[in-house]
């Protein structure tokens, strides 16, 4: 279709607000007399408070409060109106024991889908390096770090478990109580007959491939700034992707009905995940109320959000493939070992969410998938930019580069010839892929990076510096349907010159989302953008309700509702019109801020007219509005695909990356430029978890050694290349505009392209990520490949 | 928040010569990049700091009549970079200037500090241990100069004495002129990283053979060290990528490297032997010798 709006490059709509430094984070906001908050962490893996003295702590001066765990039920009673403490999160363990669920998923009226609810406020029993002992509220944030070191606990060490091996083994001790041999989840499922299938194949081929523990390294750290209000709610203000989540996990783990906190979520420095839970906000309430509702902030430092807030997981997977000569995959079977860490967070839905999202890139007979997810005593893993995928799709796409290999075949068509088509509905959720488009961005991939030429120049190799080509394809959702509830929610007020307020639910964390909004009212109201005003705060007493910011699901989900928002104004406009004018209007429509003959164009009237028509008509006055919530019950398939080219030093083990290219079939792209952003950001992150970035810890101790942006190698601008972003813009008819998602996908693909270009450069396959110069040069020594 | 109990500022050497003789626990501060970060991690509380930041003096870069090249303890590592006669006399620390950090530490971060700091992994120490430079060091009663590689005491420690500022580095003719160089950092990344190692080569090459070779390596040892056996060695050999191959043995034999989780001890090695043969040769070329094939 042709919009005037939709598909073009507009510039963001907060792009001046950022510039100035008129937007305002966080760290902007300040309360009179705000007191800072700072939390006494676990220097053990696993142990036992025995007890903790915080006299010596309490009596430095400006030391407001000190706070334990033997403080928090005090704090509830003492702040709670008396009849409204509600043990919400678990009915069977008494107030003083509450814990809570931190996991930013939607809340489920099915007990059995809830999160896990293993968390408190402050712990007795640490079960990582991080874990929170102990808080202190002072006046400045030097008096609370030396408050904080005047804080004496005793602690009884407990055997730590810093690896799956060592959690899975017979005999181990069991981090929570409840999760036998360690295990928070092993939700599979099984399509077919997958014995048989193996059994009937020509070609039995195995793998094995590893991912890294690695932390999104949001430029704003968590933060938050807690107080009480005049009508004695809790205010919390939050650098979140998910306000309306907080605010009810706040309230369970304060066990007070949900509507006495109030959660507002200013501009927000990038979030991937790790602000789709809850991580500082419980504990920065219990603050504010341990010094009588004054207000508290809590800022994390980098080393302190390295560990403390959340990680990816690493996974160990183990594949079996059966495949015919031709190449047709009869049938896949993946084993998979998930390190989820200390504390279930999202770690129980991430290994299934990533073998869901797995299912629709490729058609085989039969398909089982074992994940098990465990916990160790190493920080809590939870969402992260592609959740759960990143990680398949390594294995996967590295391990599918390795039959193509085995079996002679070229490993492009070997991917084809296993594709899913359009039409193809998944057998275990019956979602229906309604438009796919990874084939045309397969051949798109392969001719900007001229494929075929390049891999011709590159065949026989011998220098210090080889070069290579590789791949690799994914598949995603938009969105969590059929797992989770998928609402979103926007209203609309339109102003008496025609231009509109546009409130959300959903949240702006740098993606994009406020623009592509924006851009949707516009084209739907015929307006320009410098009409459309949105709200960029979220704040739970006030947005619409909408999950937030996750899942990728922002553009299709919540954009769905904003379509429905100002359909619903544009016909109420119309309306007003057709009073006017007499004109039905069914014949009318909106543009250019005019109300216009559908047909011929012909301009009937000034947009403002009929807006001022509905503010001040004396009879029918009635300013133009609408509040709309979607319930999305459906889901698109997005699609894409790497292709990277390398140059490997052989002697020194450095990947430096040549070019790389992502083709992204999401659908519409609303906004180009934006989603060219989206790209670039998700590649970048890609080219750190494939050749740098790794969270590394002591094996014995499970001691931290890198969390720190000097020792954990983030990538810099310096060291990724120009990176080329495409799409193929297959329209999805159940997206508002034909859309689908964007966010995430781009994480998912490179880090196995970047793989199967090494290998191809060097004949070296790397199955495990990730490959840092010495790694590197290990596994070229034991190839025999460093001759010196 | 940093925890700085006081803070001075002096306007000439002699002041914070006085001051510091005055209050020894005073700790000078340049740029800060390291001070404040040892603040920042808690190693340095209570900081009473003096500010060397108001003397300009310390800031300038020139030529002695000598032919000495005498740079400011103060000069930042942008300044060094862009200094026209730098790049052009010792271009091989210019080069290692500009590795350093990313634009917003180089405007800030002096040379000075760097080398004060003691840290084996000082960017600018491996060209400095190379080009045989000797530190000028100024207290109350007067000054003295040191040579570089009798500076480094251990990580993080110097000889500097109570008291005691680093005022020039200074580089003799003799020890640069006629020579060409090559600085190879070796990092994880492309900017702001510390080296896994730094790689400094200046050679001076007379009828394809080398009349002098001198090689400075950090990150492996405890301290930034030379490699007097490979130097010793290379004297007078004909250049060829087979006297360069025993070049690179030999400067290993230098080594104190050692395995840490940032890096096993046979990499480090490896990394020894393969880098200063790669600097060697870019240096060879600088010198106006033959490119080595
Ligand atoms: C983000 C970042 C990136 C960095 N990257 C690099 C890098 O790539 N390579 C590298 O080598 N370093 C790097 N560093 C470390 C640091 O920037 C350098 O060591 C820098 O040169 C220190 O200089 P300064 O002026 O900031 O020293 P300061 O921090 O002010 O001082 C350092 C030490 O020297 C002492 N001192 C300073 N001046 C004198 C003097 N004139 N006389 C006597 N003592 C003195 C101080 O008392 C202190 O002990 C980095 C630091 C940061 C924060």
């Amino acid at each position: 279709m042709a919009y005037t709006v939709v598909g073009k490059s507009v510039s963001r709509a907060d792009a001046v607000a950022k510039v100035t430094g008129k937007a305002k984070y966080t760290d902007d906001f300040s309360e009179r007399g705000m007191l800072v908050g700072k939390i006494l962490h676990s220097p053990y893996a696993h142990a036992l408070v025995k007890s903790i003295d915080v006299s010596k702590a309490k009596a430095l001066p400006g030391v407001e409060a000190v706070i334990t765990h033997q403080d928090i039920p005090k704090i509830r009673y003492a702040t709670a109106i008396p009849g409204v403490i509600e043990a919400i999160a678990t009915d069977e363990v008494g107030v003083a024991e509450l814990k809570y669920a931190t996991a930013g998923h939607p809340f489920s009226l099915d007990p059995s889908h809830r999160d896990k609810e293993d968390r408190y406020i402050l712990t007795q029993r640490a079960r990582f390096i991080g874990d929170n002992i102990a808080a202190v509220v002072a006046t400045d944030a030097l008096t609370a770090s030396k408050a904080l070191k005047l804080i004496e606990v005793e602690y009884e060490e407990l055997e730590a478990l810093t690896t799956t091996e060592a959690a899975l083994k017979e005999g181990a001790p069991l981090i929570h109580d409840d999760c036998e041999r360690n295990i928070l989840s092993s939700a599979g499922y099984v399509i077919g007959d997958i014995e048989q299938a193996l059994k009937e194949s020509d070609h039995l081929i195995e793998g094995e491939y590893e991912t890294s523990i690695v932390q999104h390294c949001h430029l704003e750290n968590q933060i938050s700034l807690a107080y009480v209000d005049s009508d004695r709610r809790i205010v919390i203000m939050t650098s979140t992707q998910i306000p309306h989540i907080v605010r009810r996990i706040v309230a369970q783990a304060l066990g007070i009905s949900w509507g006495r906190v109030r959660v507002i979520k200013p501009y927000v420095g990038g979030g991937f995940g790790n602000k789709q839970d809850v991580t500082v906000e419980p504990l920065n309430a219990v603050m504010s109320l341990a010094v009588g509702g004054r207000p508290v902030k809590l800022e994390l430092s980098r080393e302190e959000a390295m560990i403390d807030t959340r990680t990816r997981h690493a996974f160990k997977f183990k594949i079996k493939t059966g495949v015919n000569s031709d190449g047709k995959i009869n049938g896949i079977q993946i084993e998979a070992v998930s390190n989820t860490g200390a504390y279930a967070s999202h770690g129980h839905s991430i290994a299934s969410s990533g073998g869901g999202k797995f299912r629709y890139l490729y058609q085989t007979k039969a398909l089982k998938y074992e994940p098990l997810t465990v916990f160790t005593n190493l920080p809590v893993a939870g969402a992260m930019r592609g959740y759960g995928t990143p990680q398949i799709f390594f294995a996967f796409e590295s391990h599918i580069e390795d039959i193509s290999r085995k079996l002679k075949l070229d490993p492009i068509e070997l991917r084809k010839i296993n594709l899913v088509e359009t039409g193809h509905v998944d057998p275990l959720n019956q979602t229906v892929i309604r438009s796919c488009g990874i084939r045309e961005c397969i051949d798109k991939g392969k001719e900007l990076i001229k494929w075929d030429a390049k891999k011709a120049l590159y065949k026989e190799q011998k220098g210090v510096k080889r070069r290579g080509l590789g791949m690799a394809c994914f598949s995603y959702a938009s969105g969590t349907y059929p797992v989770a509830l998928e609402l979103g929610g926007a209203r609309i007020v339109m102003n008496q010159d025609g231009s509109v307020q546009l409130q959300l639910g959903a949240t702006e964390i740098g993606q994009g989302s406020d623009t592509v909004f924006a851009q949707m009212v516009a084209e739907v109201l015929g307006i320009p953008m410098h009409m459309v005003h949105v709200i960029s705060t979220q704040d739970t007493d006030i947005s619409p309700f909408d999950t937030g910011s996750y899942a990728s699901r922002q553009t299709y989900v919540s954009g769905m509702a904003v379509e429905k928002a100002a359909l619903e104004v544009k016909r109420k406009v119309l309306a007003v019109a057709h009073s006017m004018t007499d004109i039905p209007a069914h014949l009318l429509d909106l543009k250019q801020q005019h109300i216009v003959m559908k047909e011929s164009g012909e301009r009937v009237m000034e947009l403002e007219v009929a807006a001022m028509q509905s503010y001040y008509d004396r009879v029918h006055a009635q300013p133009i509005t609408s509040d709309v919530t979607n319930n999305a019950r459906i889901n698109a398939i997005p699609y894409g695909v790497t292709f990277a080219e390398v140059e490997v030093d052989i002697k020194t083990g450095k990947i430096k990356i040549l070019e790389i290219f992502n083709v992204h079939d999401s659908g519409k792209i609303v906004n180009p430029q934006l989603a060219e952003g989206q790209v670039h950001g998700g590649v970048g992150m890609a080219i750190g978890y494939a050749i740098s970035e790794q969270l590394l810890f002591d094996e014995k101790t499970g001691q931290p050694l890198n969390n720190n942006l000097l020792d954990y190698k983030l990538p810099t601008i310096m060291d990724i290349p120009e990176i080329g972003a495409a799409f193929v813009e297959k329209e999805d008819p159940t997206g508002p505009f034909g859309v689908k998602a964007l966010g995430e996908p781009p994480i998912i693909s490179p880090a196995p392209a970047i793989r199967n270009a090494v290998l191809d450069a060097t004949g070296v396959a790397f199955n495990r990520i990730p490959m840092n110069p010495q790694r590197v040069f290990e596994k070229f020594k034991e190839a025999g490949l460093t001759l010196n | 928040m940093y925890d700085i109990k006081a803070y001075y500022e002096a306007e000439s050497v002699e002041e914070a010569a006085r001051l510091l003789a005055e209050k020894p626990n005073l700790k000078l501060i340049a740029g800060g990049t390291d001070v404040l970060i040892k603040m920042h991690g808690g190693q340095l509380e209570e900081a009473e700091l003096l500010s060397l930041r108001k003397i300009k003096s310390l800031e300038n870069i020139h030529v002695r009549d000598d032919g000495t090249v005498a740079i400011g303890a103060m000069a930042t590592f942008s300044v060094i970079f862009h200094n026209a006669m730098l790049k052009k006399l010792i271009p091989v620390l210019t080069e290692a200037a500009v590795s350093m950090g990313g634009p917003q530490i180089r405007n800030i971060a002096t040379i000075g500090g760097n080398v004060c700091n003691g840290a084996t992994s000082a960017d600018s120490a491996s060209s400095l241990f190379a080009l045989n430079a000797r530190l000028k060091l100024q207290d109350e009663k007067g000054e003295r100069v040191v040579p570089i590689r009798e500076f480094y005491l251990g990580p993080g420690k110097v000889a500097l004495n109570p008291g005691e500022i680093l005022t020039e580095i200074l580089i003799a003719p003799e020890d640069y002129l006629g020579f060409g160089g090559q600085y190879i950092k070796f990092a994880m990344r492309e900017a702001m990283d510390i080296a896994t190692l730094g790689v400094a080569a200046v050679c001076k090459v007379e009828n394809g053979n080398f009349a002098e070779v001198r090689i400075g390596l950090g990150v492996a040892g405890p301290t930034p060290l030379r490699c007097l056996e490979a130097e010793e060695y290379a004297r007078g050999k004909k250049i060829t990528a087979e006297t360069l191959k025993e070049i690179g043995k030999l400067a290993v034999r230098s080594t104190k490297a050692r395995t840490s989780w940032r890096a096993s001890k046979e990499y480090r090695e490896h990394l020894v032997e393969e880098l200063t043969q790669r600097a060697l040769k870019t240096a060879v070329v600088n010198a106006g010798g033959a490119e080595v094939v």
